[in-house]
């Protein structure tokens, strides 16, 4: 009884309901347990689920599943397939730009001294002007643009159909890959299927107006079936290789072959 | 005394797959969503997902939509095979899910055998299987819908199929906290679940 003097005399507390209170959590030990265990279970899920994300085998067994699915993409790619075509009308304005860093940050490309260049497996002509780039035969698409974080735009793009340009620079387009370095450091590498595909388009133009910087000016390379991160900007440099080359994006986890 | 199973082991092994699946497929579904959301004043609080980042999730999600998938067909199949379905999920009529429903909401509909569906549950787990399809077959529209333009179409667009997936998983996340509720108050069915009887 000393402790309900001290509980009365000290704090004022109401001691008997204290008291009381105890004594019914300590008849129902089963049922402390089972809450216990309940929130301890919580705990674990909660903590295995912060764990799960930074475990090294977890991390390993899902980019083996990325790259699973990147054969199984290539299996369901069927290089005749056409991504479907919108009219004017139905052109997203304005269309939303969209890169790794914010749009005051877009590269500068000096069109006079720009060259793009080929590399690797090419045996054709290896260095591009823009102005040789715009004298071959052009095309135009409307096509959805689908990001990889889920939203999607239609626009307007026309250029050199990719195949075209392989063919002229001499790509051996019997090999695997063709890899992209661009003005922004940015990155990217494709299948050949899809460098072929008659809707990938090396791209000059955007709406019909010469590709403004913040679209990748000097050129983009289009293709609607692929989500908008395999799609670069300002490319300056391609390379045709068997050695898979990576990317900005994928590097850091985003799957490789990204196909729609 | 032997008492007899009620629910066999494929069921309790496809059950048991499903719900880490589905639990897998919601939470890394959510981190996905939140990079883009459909409706701007729903975000999914960062606790309750998975993956981490955006890149964290889409790996999650394609690699558990495998499971997901194979388990289902495998569920689908065994259950057609052995004629469950007919004999668990048949026959339910709109008459019998109402008198059910309304005997439920006055505290009585029974339990005491758990081997025998009344059929607010039978029309629940049906509703349950048939958004499951429609979940995949969003998912997958979304996922490629240029490769799968019947399925495109039939979902009204790449930005409709979005719409579709999600509220399929909100349908699936509705059932999951109904169901659970039952389950927690009727706790002999997480038993039956776990040991078949």
């Amino acid at each position: 009884m000393s402790i309900r003097k001290i509980l009365t005399g000290v704090s004022g507390l109401d001691a008997a309901s204290i008291i009381k209170d105890a004594q019914k959590e300590l008849k129902a030990p089963a049922r402390r347990l089972f809450g216990k265990r309940i929130l301890t279970l919580g705990g674990l899920a909660m903590l295995s689920g912060c764990d799960l994300t930074n475990d090294k085998s977890v991390n390993a067994m899902l980019r083996k599943m990325s790259s699973f699915n990147d054969d199984a993409q290539a299996l369901l790619f069927d290089p005749n397939k056409l991504a479907p075509t919108y009219p004017e009308s139905m052109i997203t304005r304005p269309f939303p730009f969209n890169a790794f860093y914010d749009i005051d940050e877009v590269p500068e490309v000096d069109p006079a001294t720009y060259r793009l260049q080929v590399g690797g497996l090419a045996r054709g002509k290896r260095v591009w002007t823009l102005e040789e780039l715009r004298a071959l035969p052009q095309e135009s698409q409307i096509t959805r643009h689908i990001c990889i974080e889920g939203w999607s735009a239609i626009g307007k793009w026309g250029g050199v159909r990719f195949a075209d340009f392989l063919a002229r620079s001499g790509a051996d387009t019997t090999a695997k890959y063709v890899a992209f370095q661009c003005a922004d450091n940015y990155s990217t590498s494709i299948d050949m299927p899809t460098a072929l595909h008659a809707q990938t388009l090396l791209t000059l133009t955007y709406d019909g107006q010469v590709l403004p910087p913040k679209y990748g000016f000097p050129m983009k390379l289009r293709m609607p079936t692929k989500l908008g991160y395999k799609n670069p900007k300002h490319i300056v440099s391609i390379t045709v290789t068997n050695q898979y080359p990576g990317g900005y994006w994928e590097n850091q986890g985003y799957n490789w072959f990204g196909g729609s | 005394m032997k008492q007899q199973t009620v629910q066999p082991g494929w069921v309790r092994v496809t059950h048991w797959i499903n719900a880490l699946a589905v639990v897998v497929m919601v939470t890394s579904g959510w981190q996905i969503y939140n990079a883009s959301p459909i409706f701007s004043a729903l975000t999914f609080p960062a606790g309750i997902t998975l993956g981490g980042w955006l890149g964290g999730a889409l790996q999650w999600h394609f690699a558990a939509m495998w499971l997901l998938v194979a388990n289902f067909i495998a569920y689908v199949v065994l259950n057609t095979a052995t004629g469950r379905f007919q004999r668990k999920l048949w026959p339910v009529s709109v008459k019998s899910v109402v008198a059910d429903a309304l005997a439920a909401l006055r505290g009585k509909l029974g339990h005491d055998d758990l081997s025998q569906y009344n059929a607010v549950q039978k029309f629940a787990y049906l509703a349950v299987i048939a958004d499951l399809v429609i979940v995949i077959l969003s998912g997958l529209a979304v996922w490629k819908s240029v490769q799968f333009p019947m399925l495109r179409t039939l979902m009204g667009g790449y930005d409709s199929a979005r719409v579709v997936h999600f509220f399929a998983m909100s349908f699936l996340v509705a059932f999951f906290v109904l169901h659970v509720v039952m389950v927690a108050l009727v706790p002999r069915s997480l038993l039956l679940m776990i040991r078949g009887r």
